[in-house]
């Protein structure tokens, strides 16, 4: 839910930083942008703890108004350059091939974008094998962690500061809605179809992997938008598991029910 | 009454907290001895789980301190575990048993490190204290209450503390749980081990502990149980709630009766004793 509200919330931040350094993409946009998710997640908190307001509420108020706020300065401010609400929105993902990276000498090294979210791949990596337990120990047990002497505000705001990172990136080439899609349906897919923690991080990223290419083909095969293909595949796919544990917890439970409970 | 203990394990001193203002403790003032089973008790809403917030440092007291084995709490963590109420955490987590009690295991100092084979063993041998061994690959959502409740002490216990705080553990469980946890208790405090418990039910409360602490938003006492439970200082405690005055009335009847019995005991010598 927060990872939904930081994907919008960031669009202020993307715009700002791209009304300061006049450019699309580079370090300042991806930090303004990681900046303003972090803010996200803390006007979030503020608003819960301190006004107590219930959570989704916060949730609500804070990223609708902070998204609503990018599109006035898009549509105010920057109306003459390249940044349009319709790329913010649905992505431009079938022109990312046309911006590659060029080296000195001409020689195409491949899209941009993806040099960029691969380097916020291997960030995420590194940052989830090494930060396995702390983030798993802060977000199921925040109090237990605390009372290890665990430092609660540092995991949950370098999770979100990861997450704001990981938005804004994706941002660029698969617009709004695809980030929000390919941040939720896939590890609520697994979610469904996995018990354990681990096996949930493989098979999010296998599902992540398995919709963008059969929404590619999808979108071929109707020759429609890629963004809106590749959401509608990770639709079926979460309904598609959805349907497959109907169909083994009632099998399970027949099996539990011939077994002796060792308890 | 306060009575202070010869040996400390904690000492809280002038603390009050509030939320949003509203004070829930004031001015508690105290002290714990070690190595015995201690009960906070007091009536629905008197800040016993603030309390124990409190000493764990979860919560920022308006003023006044908490001590432990006469240390703050940062030098002595090692020492202490903490067992939150299981209703704080969402059971529906992907996670196993065995999972949940490797994060006793956890440190700050090893939290980006591997867990190593001693640290299974350990939480192996925490699981077997509270039965739920044969429960280690088992889906933590698939536990009944009592089991949740067994897998967080399990969790605390691989911390291998000397001081334990438990909030309400023995709320919503099945008998076998209650069982359980008593019997462990009872080895805890052989091995010399502190564990103060937040419970609600006076009932039970002094069976349970040897020493008590009755809490109503004030400190109305701390000291051994059968100085503690006093009919003033129980009706201090619960007073104007008329539904548990007549409660505390079946309590002291039923206070009156175990000590006659143990009376009878004396004069009939220790054979009593060893049967039990």
């Amino acid at each position: 839910m927060v990872g939904d509200a930081i994907s919008h919330a960031v669009l202020p931040g993307i715009v700002i930083a791209f009304l300061i350094s006049g450019s699309r993409g580079n370090f300042v946009m991806l930090a303004g942008a990681a900046a303003i998710g972090v803010l996200t997640t803390i006007l979030i908190e503020i608003l819960h703890k301190k006004a107590n307001l219930q959570e989704d509420a916060s949730i609500g108020v804070t990223f609708t108004s902070l998204f609503a706020f990018g599109v006035i300065l898009i549509s105010s401010f920057t109306g003459q350059v390249d940044l349009d609400q319709e790329c913010v929105l649905y992505g431009e993902i079938a022109y990312v091939p046309l911006d590659p990276i060029l080296l000195g000498n001409g020689t195409n090294i491949g899209p941009r974008a993806l040099w960029i979210s691969g380097t916020v791949l291997l960030i995420i990596i590194i940052a989830l094998v090494k930060g396995y337990k702390g983030l798993a120990l802060t977000t199921f047990n925040a109090d237990y962690a605390k009372a290890l002497g665990i430092s609660t505000a540092f995991w949950h705001f370098g999770f979100m500061g990861l997450v704001s990172l990981t938005t804004v990136v994706s941002f660029e080439s698969v617009g709004a809605i695809l980030v929000v899609a390919l941040l939720i349906a896939p590890p609520a897919t697994a979610y469904l179809l996995t018990e354990s923690l681990k096996k949930m991080l493989w098979l999010t990223a296998l599902l992540g992997i398995l919709t963008a290419v059969g929404g590619y083909y999808l979108a071929l095969i109707l020759d429609g938008s890629i963004a809106g293909a590749m959401a509608t595949f990770a639709g079926v796919l979460f309904a598609g598991a959805w349907g497959w544990t109907k169909v083994t917890r009632r099998t399970k439970v027949i099996e539990d029910g011939g077994v002796v409970n060792p308890g | 009454m306060d009575i202070r203990p010869e040996k400390t394990a904690i000492e809280v001193h002038n603390l009050t907290a509030s939320y949003n203002r509203k004070p829930v403790l004031w001015d508690i003032d105290f002290s714990l001895p070690q190595g015995q089973l201690i009960g906070i008790v007091g009536p629905n809403g008197s800040g016993k789980t603030t309390l124990l917030r409190n000493m764990m440092g979860l919560m920022k007291p308006d003023s006044g301190y908490v001590n432990m084995f006469g240390k703050k709490l940062d030098e002595v963590r090692e020492r202490v575990s903490y067992v939150p109420q299981r209703e704080t955490v969402d059971w529906d987590f992907p996670a196993n048993v065995m999972d949940v009690v490797m994060m006793g295991r956890y440190r700050k100092s090893n939290l980006f490190k591997r867990l190593t084979k001693k640290d299974k063993d350990i939480a192996t041998e925490a699981l077997e204290k509270v039965n739920m061994l044969p429960y280690a690959n088992r889906q933590i959502s698939q536990l009944s209450g009592g089991q949740q409740q067994r897998v967080f002490i399990a969790r605390s216990l691989a911390q291998q503390a000397d001081l334990y705080l438990m909030d309400e553990p023995f709320v919503g469980v099945d008998a076998a749980t209650e069982e359980s946890i008593l019997t462990l208790l009872s080895e805890m405090k052989k091995e010399g081990k502190t564990v103060v418990i937040v419970h609600h039910d006076l009932q039970t409360a002094y069976e349970y502990f040897d020493w008590i602490v009755l809490l109503n938003t004030r400190l109305v006492a701390s000291g051994p149980k059968q100085e503690v439970f006093e009919t003033e200082l129980l009706q201090e405690a619960y007073g104007g709630r008329l539904t548990v005055l007549s409660r505390i009335g079946d309590l002291m009847a039923k206070k009156d009766f175990p000590m006659r019995e143990s009376e009878f005991k004396e004069k009939e010598g220790p054979g009593d004793e060893g049967a039990s």
